[in-house]
């Protein structure tokens, strides 16, 4: 069995190296071996969306991403959306719209919707509705989300 | 549009405020530490070891490759719990007890569901855990899974536990049974009743096992000590009860456990039990290092706990002018593998919305191969509540009733006894149904249907008890004229913050100036778990004592600085004055900051277990469209009301309105635990365990009605469980309005709705 | 999950020699959706993992009116949505691609990834199928050309053998007065398995009054995806009619072979292959007709 593979990447920004097995997911990755437990996992098969992170600016899965994929590309995750200014818009349409309760699937949804509203802050909430349909949350009922991403595209235009 | 209504009476400074949550920042940046975030030095990984089988007896394990596999640091297996080397003897009365407690968290002679655990294993990593468990060899003898209350109850049924025997009405059973218990619950005369009623509808229903469906899996840390500390980090509704839980299984006393609840992925009353607590113990004892597990999905749904699946009968009588004669109803609820479900909880609900004269009800706890069932949200209620609010819609339907209009007519109200006992206080069911009545939802016809699509809409009521228990909460006044609120009660869903408010309300302070947190076992009075609807008026209470003690303690401190007599001092909107020197006057601030040189700290604390809670009562409104062709049913339009007595924040009131329905949605229509022949689960996914996802939602418009409870100077009841209880008849009523055909299953998936209109048709 | 080697070539040889070199203990990942899903499950067991997306060829799309559509068998369903040319051109394409799981698993499943995981249900592959798709195949004894409706050969399986991978499915150029249309039918309205599945494509004359022709596909109704052949041939040369798509529809229904599951029934799934054959050819026709 060879050891781990080393894998560089830009990860919020800034370029990371890890070492890690094939068989680790980018969720194990950022997790396990990075320490970086804003990402969240829900159910390790691509069906509660709580993993989600932007890869190459695009919203994936990362349970269904292997570690050793990312190796030149580019990943933000929830940690890498607040500045330094404050939080992202997003993040604070969720905290005023009151759209999180137990909070579990927050990162996920907030990353998603992150990947909508950057290229459509004009979504309506048919459009949010469709985009949001691969996060799960089973506290909210969604609406609170649903108004809080609709909130946060106001913000953004 | 409508959206979001409050009928309040009464106002106040920060009750009924919406401010932004106190842990809302973390939850936002993805900060805050949930349970599987944890990590310590040395922390090995777990992998439990389960049964395939739903029912089979353990022939002979060996662990002994999995011992030498590189990278293994312990195994474990029954033979590792306590209970293994404890004789009946010596246990007494609490043998069977602790039997079923310890063979639920690993399996002893038999394994009672597919996933009940049989060994765990901890290593360096997970994946080499993984590899480690698989090595395990089990010899089972496969046995007949029985799976459904029906079988289980049945003459000669293969029986799960040889020395169980049925409790009914305060006998115990001579031959062993899957029945633990039978309850009769009875008032009046139903035979008159029902000879008195013009009409009687009789029906049975059937409700399928759900789970409760939270995103964060189960998940426990442990750190066993040389010297017998034992350390536990985990997701639950109540660290007390997982201290609790483990000394009994672990036979450890409780001063030498510490549980330190993480930040919760979701509950709904499966996150009360432990699992996984007792198996990271035993593994970190066995190592000598920190050991964490956590349950994949299939784990998840194979092994913790559903709700009970139910069988229900309901028979209920009125008069051609709609008052109930007599209200009759036999309700099994399946408990899984050891007994416990909540049949008694759903005969007390069943009828808890209507004031009738004579009922009688008999619920059966029964034990099946499936998963141990678990508490969720207003445990029993809706399985009740779907049976007993398709009846009353029936019955309305015979004698030509508007349903809101014969709700109220036989509604309950203060002075109503229900059947096993209390008698009601303030309550606001009949508030609720007048703003159902009244709302622009009832009063807009059901749109027009577009072909092929039949549109239906239905009204259902539920009920939840709400519940007091016991709650502590430390008050700690800062030097800066802030205030730490230390609390026992785990945060679910916006704790932090009602807490807060409730403390701001009562020390007249600004919210912004209370810090909430949550402690571990070591440091706060127990408190009991978050979860029956008790915690913002349990431990909302323990704060406002605290409060008034802070306050008076704050009298005595200024007193002592002014050199006056203490009951010259008066607190006013948080200023503390002479009430006859007006010199002598100081700002909650100042006194704070002279708290560390005039005499120390100002603290207090409140450990309390209250009477006076209030009931909680809702009625949800539905509108649904049914594609005659598919069966496929689609929500239009949905807006639950209810009682919540003074609504502290009113955005977190509406998100427990809106999360009960949509669960309960989901109950109605898709979610239900598919067992193969063999008693396996087949759809141990979020793939295939089908929960609403926000395409299948619309938005969910809600009307709080604030009747005040009369136990909380607030008037707070207690929100949570009751908006799961109405949805799933809601939707039947609603289904039949549409298509004509009464579901008497649930869920009522296409595929039943497509049957159901082919017999309708004759085809 | 158990070991895994995890090879990057940057040629197809390259990816053939790994592959072959390991037989079928090897597998090519695309977008991993279903690959990394069944090793974590323990469903498909491999000791080398190969990559596909740093072979040019298998992320090549390219779409001209003179030789169709080349979809390179990595690329992700988002990039084939995104392409307006596509879309316009292959509609009936763009309904599957569009609703394989949700917006994240659209960001990294390719078609050809859900093509050669031959799952009965796959969504892509009764409208590949409809449009008269091909697999190009390359391996170590060179490549081949196989029709989409003879790739599968069973739940999991298909044509592909030791040391051959799948390059590109081409579609055909849509020809004149041409549409295509794919519904499923599932509980939820995402996120969720094909009880039943159906992909029509169909060709009409210039009045658009007539089929020229008709293909029809059908998920989860069969071992593998099926080609219902009778019932888009029995269209050809008659006229858009009710009666003529309900015959189709029968027909249709005569080539599902469905069994009963926790995801439907036999009555149930043979039911909606005829509801859904009508409502697709419904919407192909208006496709066609350039609604």
């Amino acid at each position: 069995m060879p050891g781990p593979t080393h894998v560089q990447a830009t990860i919020n920004g800034e370029e990371v190296n890890f070492l890690c097995e094939p068989r680790q997911s980018l969720l194990e990755v950022l997790r396990d071996v990075l320490g970086m437990t804003g990402t969240k996992e829900g159910c390790n098969d691509g069906n509660c969306g709580a993993c989600t992170v932007l890869f190459d600016g695009r919203i994936i899965d990362s349970c269904l991403v292997l570690g050793v994929e990312i190796q030149g590309r580019e990943v933000t995750t929830i940690e890498g959306l607040a500045t330094a200014d404050g939080l992202h818009p997003i993040q604070q349409a969720f905290l005023e719209n009151a759209a999180l309760q137990c909070g579990i699937c927050t990162p996920g949804f907030i990353v998603a919707a992150k990947g909508l509203l950057d290229e459509e802050p004009d979504a309506d909430e048919g459009r949010i509705r469709h985009w949001l349909a691969g996060n799960l949350c089973r506290c909210t009922g969604y609406d609170k989300i649903v108004r809080a991403v609709l909130d946060a595209g106001e913000k953004m235009k | 549009m409508v959206a979001n209504i409050v009928l309040s009476e009464v106002e106040y400074t920060h009750i009924g405020k919406r401010p932004i949550r106190p842990d809302g920042v973390d939850k936002v940046i993805g900060r805050a530490q949930y349970g599987p975030d944890i990590t310590l030095k040395g922390l090995l990984h777990g992998k439990v070891l389960r049964s395939p089988y739903a029912h089979a007896r353990i022939k002979s394990i060996d662990t002994s490759q999995a011992e030498d596999y590189p990278g293994v640091k312990a195994v474990i297996t029954a033979q590792d719990l306590p209970f293994a080397s404890l004789s009946k003897e010596e246990l007494g009365a609490g043998y069977q007890a602790l039997k079923f407690a310890s063979d639920h968290i690993l399996a002893g002679g038999k394994v009672l569901f597919k996933g009940h655990p049989v060994a765990a294993v901890a290593a360096a990593n997970p994946h080499v855990a993984e590899e480690a468990a698989k090595l395990i060899k089990v010899e089972y003898e496969e046995l007949p899974p029985v799976m459904s209350v029906l079988e289980a109850m049945a003459d000669g049924a293969t029986l799960l536990h040889d020395d169980l025997y049925t409790s009914s009405l305060g006998e115990t059973s001579q031959t062993a049974s899957n029945v633990a218990a039978h309850a009769r619950y009875e008032k009046g005369d139903v035979v008159q009743g029902f000879d008195e009623a013009a009409v009687v509808v009789e029906r049975e229903f059937q409700t399928a096992s759900v789970h409760q469906g939270y995103i964060e899996p189960h998940n426990g840390t442990a750190l066993w000590s040389a010297d017998g500390q034992l350390d536990v980090w985990c997701s639950t509704q109540g660290a007390f009860t997982v201290r609790s839980s483990l000394a009994n299984v672990l036979r450890h006393p409780v001063s030498k456990i510490k549980v330190t609840p993480m930040e919760m992925g979701g509950g709904f009353g499966g996150k009360i039990s432990i699992y996984l607590e007792p198996l990271a113990a035993l593994l970190s004892k066995k190592s000598g290092q920190p050991v964490k597990l956590v349950m994949n999905r299939v784990e998840v749904f194979e092994a913790s706990g559903p709700a009970a699946g139910s069988l229900i009968k309901v028979k209920m009588g009125a008069t051609k002018d709609g008052k109930l004669t007599a209200c009759q109803a036999e309700l099994a609820l399946d408990a899984g593998a050891y007994p416990g479900s909540p049949a008694m909880s759903a005969a007390m609900c069943a009828f808890a919305c209507y004031d009738y004269p004579n009922g009688l009800l008999d619920a059966y706890d029964v034990v099946v191969n499936k998963p141990k069932t678990q508490a969720y949200r207003a445990p029993g209620s809706p399985q009740a509540a779907y049976a007993v609010e398709s009846v009353v819609d029936e019955l309305c339907e015979k004698l030509g009733i508007d349903p809101v209009e014969f709700r109220l007519r036989n509604a309950s109200k203060e002075g109503t006894r229900r059947i096993e006992g209390p008698v009601y206080r303030r309550i606001g069911l009949v508030e609720c149904l007048e703003a159902a009545r009244s709302h622009n939802h009832y009063q807009t016809p059901v749109d027009v249907q577009p072909s092929g699509k039949l549109r239906g809409r239905g009204v259902a009521s539920g009920f939840w008890f709400n519940r007091g228990f016991v709650s502590s909460c430390n008050l700690t006044l800062n030097p800066d004229g802030t205030v730490s609120v230390v609390m026992g009660s785990v945060d679910l869903c916006g704790t932090r913050a009602s807490i807060a408010q409730q403390t701001a309300e009562a020390l007249g302070i600004a919210y912004e100036d209370i810090k909430p947190s949550i402690a571990d076992t070591d440091s706060i009075g127990y408190t009991f778990i978050t979860g029956g609807s008790r915690t913002t008026f349990a431990t909302g209470l323990a704060t406002i004592n605290a409060s008034q003690d802070i306050k008076q303690r704050m009298i005595e401190r200024a007193a002592a600085i002014w050199e006056a007599k203490v009951e010259d001092v008066e607190y006013v909107d948080a200023v503390l004055q002479h009430k006859s020197d007006s010199e002598l006057r100081m700002t909650f601030k100042e006194l704070a900051g002279r708290t560390l040189t005039t005499g120390g700290s100002i603290t207090a604390q409140c450990n309390i277990d209250p009477p006076g809670e209030g009931n909680s009562f809702a009625v949800h409104i539905v509108d649904v469209e049914v594609d005659q062709e598919t069966g496929k049913v689609d929500i239009l339009r949905y807006t639950a009301i209810q009682d919540c007595g003074k609504a502290v924040h009113p955005s977190y009131v509406e998100g427990q309105m809106q999360g009960g329905a949509a669960q309960g949605i989901g109950w109605a229509l898709n979610e239900e635990y598919f067992f193969n022949g063999q008693g396996q689960m087949t759809n141990s996914s979020f793939l295939d365990y089908r929960m609403p996802i926000s395409l299948d939602l619309p938005m969910i418009d809600t009307v709080i009605v604030e009747v005040a409870n009369p136990g909380h100077p607030y008037g707070v009841r207690g929100v949570g469980e009751t908006p799961i209880v109405p949805p799933l008849a809601a939707i039947a009523n609603a289904v039949y309005q549409a298509t004509g055909v009464r579901m008497q299953s649930l869920p009522i998936t296409p595929g039943k709705v497509l049957d159901a209109l082919w017999s309708q048709n004759g085809s | 999950m158990d070991w895994i080697d995890f090879a990057t070539p940057k040629t197809i040889s390259e990816a053939v020699e790994l592959l072959a070199s390991k037989g079928d203990r090897a597998r090519l990942i695309a977008g991993g959706t279903d690959l990394l899903v069944q090793l974590r499950g323990g469903r498909r067991s491999v000791d080398l993992v190969v990559d596909a997306k740093q072979i040019p060829e298998l992320n090549e799309m390219s779409y001209s009116p003179q030789n169709g559509l080349v979809i390179g068998a990595a690329v992700p369903c988002y990039l084939i949505y995104a392409d307006n040319a596509i879309a316009e051109a292959y509609p009936g394409l763009i309904d599957a691609a569009s609703l394989i799981g949700g917006i994240q698993i659209q960001g990294r499943a390719s078609l050809g990834g859900n093509l050669c995981n031959a799952a009965p249900s796959g969504d892509s592959i009764p409208p590949i199928i409809a449009l008269g798709g091909v697999a190009h195949i390359a391996g170590s004894n060179g490549s081949r050309q196989v029709a989409a409706e003879d790739f599968c050969t069973g739940p999991g399986r298909n044509v592909l053998q030791d040391g051959e991978m799948l390059v590109s499915i081409n579609i055909p150029v849509p020809v004149a007065h041409s549409g295509a249309s794919y519904l499923r039918f599932i509980p939820r309205n995402e996120m969720d398995i094909a009880v039943v599945g159906v992909g029509t494509s169909v060709v009409l004359d210039e009045s658009g009054q007539n089929f020229v022709s008709a293909r029809i596909s059908l998920a989860s109704v069969a071992p593998i995806p099926v080609f219902a052949k009778e019932a888009g041939d029995s269209l050809a040369g008659k006229p858009v009619s009710e009666a003529t798509i309900q015959e189709a529809s029968e027909k249709a229904i005569a080539a599902a072979t469905p069994i009963s599951d926790m995801r439907g029934t036999i009555r149930q799934r043979n039911h909606l292959v005829g509801v859904l054959t009508r409502r697709t050819l419904n919407i192909a026709v208006e496709r066609a007709r350039g609604g």
